[in-house]
């Protein structure tokens, strides 16, 4: 028994370890924003990186979530009572503030996060890390800021456009299957769309890509022993941010949205 | 004789309860070029990451000109790392980058040169190593020989005081072994660099060293010329680069 707390003990202090590892990380990173005009050539290919190579994957996903979201909401609807009117406006809320920033987030973290976290160790253990040190450039400026930046600014992009994405596929079940119009259904969207929900969205979805940037950086700029632990800091990275972006999710909620 | 330009004093190294250096003292004078020998894994290669602060020390100092390199600030630190060029086990290119992009980068970030001056020594150092013509090639399209080579024009590309080479041969065929062991005998002659390598290839040892200094169970065992360890009459030495498999050393 007593064993049992040891290792949830350690697992638990391991884990706060790592995470005032990667918020110190995060602050060095900050401290190299100073030099973005230096490291504009990293940024942008970064940003190409999270941001073009994941359209398609953006593209299939936001169709889905918008296709699943309206017909649970039109099966609820019909359960309550609900006029389907209404369905345009509760399908595009929720997801201008809620799931586009975090089922995106949490798409993102498994293609940007472990891609960073995959990069950067498989760097780590190749010792091309310590190559850049030896040179005297600092490796937070030269891979990790370029890539928490992109991904600061990527990630709340791909959010809006996956949230166009997914009212226009939840606007297809609408049509197609719960046989609303499609005027019916963007009045909905419409009438309920509020400025300061997409902001609170934007907002959410700067801060998943914070979460995802740096620990995917982190992950991978701890890795060690070989390919096996580019693997281990690849799972991690993913694992972490997921748990991190849900976590965050919640207390961005209570502070945005008072109920 | 000439000023000591790097001072290991009492260096001590432990990864978890693995003990790797155990209080290694040794003096470094300019323009020398001193070898160290010992078994893999003794913890050579944990030594030269010492000279650059890629792995700081438990306890004692390394001193480069009569600094502590462990006490640097970030900005001393940057101007002692632009003086220390280092050589990778791997060649450690950056596989992002080409050839050319791989040698010009440490003057692309840290110096003021213009992209021409960056081309113009990039070109200039790939024609020491034998490589004039490669600018464009990436690092996953050449042999290991080469990378080597790309690795040690990098190495070389800011005009460095001291040049560390961890296992620079190693991997390699020998006629491509005895090739680096030529560039790096040229590139002191002409350079007029210190130089620290490290190795288990005692053919490149008496090759490239004035010094040669065996590392063993974390302490130096032998210090002296190719000729002396040639004759040291010690054990471990003599087993050592007689490649023998029964004597004091313990395989584990």
């Amino acid at each position: 028994m007593s064993n049992g707390f040891l290792v949830i003990g350690r697992r638990a202090i391991n884990f706060i370890t790592r995470l005032g590892s990667a918020f110190i990380l995060l602050l060095k990173s900050l401290y190299y924003f100073k030099d973005i005009p230096r490291s504009f050539g990293q940024i942008i290919e970064q940003c190409f990186f999270i941001g073009n190579k994941s359209l398609a994957l953006v593209i299939i996903t936001s169709i889905f979530i918008g296709a699943v979201s309206a017909w649970q909401a039109a099966y609820q609807f019909k359960f309550i009572g609900a006029p389907l009117r209404y369905l345009g406006a509760a399908v595009g809320k929720a997801v201008v503030i809620e799931l586009a920033p975090v089922l995106m987030a949490l798409v993102i973290a498994g293609r940007v996060g472990a891609g960073i976290a995959a990069e950067i160790g498989a760097m780590r253990v190749t010792e091309q890390i310590d190559a850049l040190e030896s040179m005297a450039i600092s490796p937070v400026r030269y891979l990790v800021m370029p890539r928490l930046l992109a991904s600061v600014i990527m990630i709340p992009l791909l959010t809006i456009f996956s949230a166009f994405v997914a009212i226009a596929g939840a606007m297809a079940v609408s049509v197609l299957f719960v046989d609303i119009s499609h005027e019916t259904f963007l009045s909905g969207v419409k009438n309920s769309f509020e400025l300061i929900d997409l902001v609170s969205g934007l907002i959410k979805s700067a801060i998943f890509g914070t979460i995802i940037g740096i620990v995917g950086c982190h992950e991978g700029y701890h890795a060690e022993g070989g390919a096996r632990g580019v693997g281990k800091a690849t799972t991690e990275a993913v694992v972490i941010a997921a748990v991190m972006v849900l976590i965050a999710d919640y207390l961005i909620a209570t502070v945005l949205f008072k109920v | 004789m000439a000023e000591t330009i790097i001072k290991i004093d009492q260096v001590a190294k432990s990864f978890g309860k693995k003990g790797v250096l155990n209080g290694v003292t040794l003096d470094i004078r300019k323009g020398e070029s001193v070898v160290i020998i010992g078994q893999s894994g003794c913890g050579k290669s944990v030594l030269l990451k010492h000279l650059n602060r890629l792995i700081r020390p438990d306890s004692g100092v390394v001193l480069i000109h009569d600094k502590d390199i462990g006490q640097m600030n970030s900005v001393e630190l940057f101007q002692a790392r632009r003086k220390i060029g280092m050589l990778f086990q791997s060649a450690a290119l950056l596989d992002s980058l080409t050839v050319a992009e791989n040698v010009g980068l440490g003057l692309k970030e840290g110096w003021k040169y213009s992209q021409n001056e960056i081309g113009d020594i990039v070109r200039e150092k790939l024609v020491l190593v034998g490589l004039s013509g490669s600018e464009n090639i990436f690092p996953s399209d050449l042999s290991g020989g080469m990378r080597k080579r790309v690795g040690l024009a990098r190495a070389i590309a800011a005009d460095p005081e001291i040049l560390l080479y961890d296992e620079p041969t190693t991997g390699l065929d020998p006629i491509t072994s005895d090739l680096i062991n030529d560039l790096m005998v040229n590139l002191r002659e002409k350079l007029d660099v210190t130089s620290v390598a490290v190795t288990h290839d005692m053919t490149s040892a008496y090759r490239i060293a004035d010094r040669i200094v065996m590392l063993y169970e974390g302490k130096i065992e032998y210090d002296g010329t190719p000729e002396q360890v040639k004759n040291s009459g010690n054990p471990i030495v003599d087993q050592f680069i007689n490649g023998r498999g029964a004597g004091p050393i313990h395989v584990q």
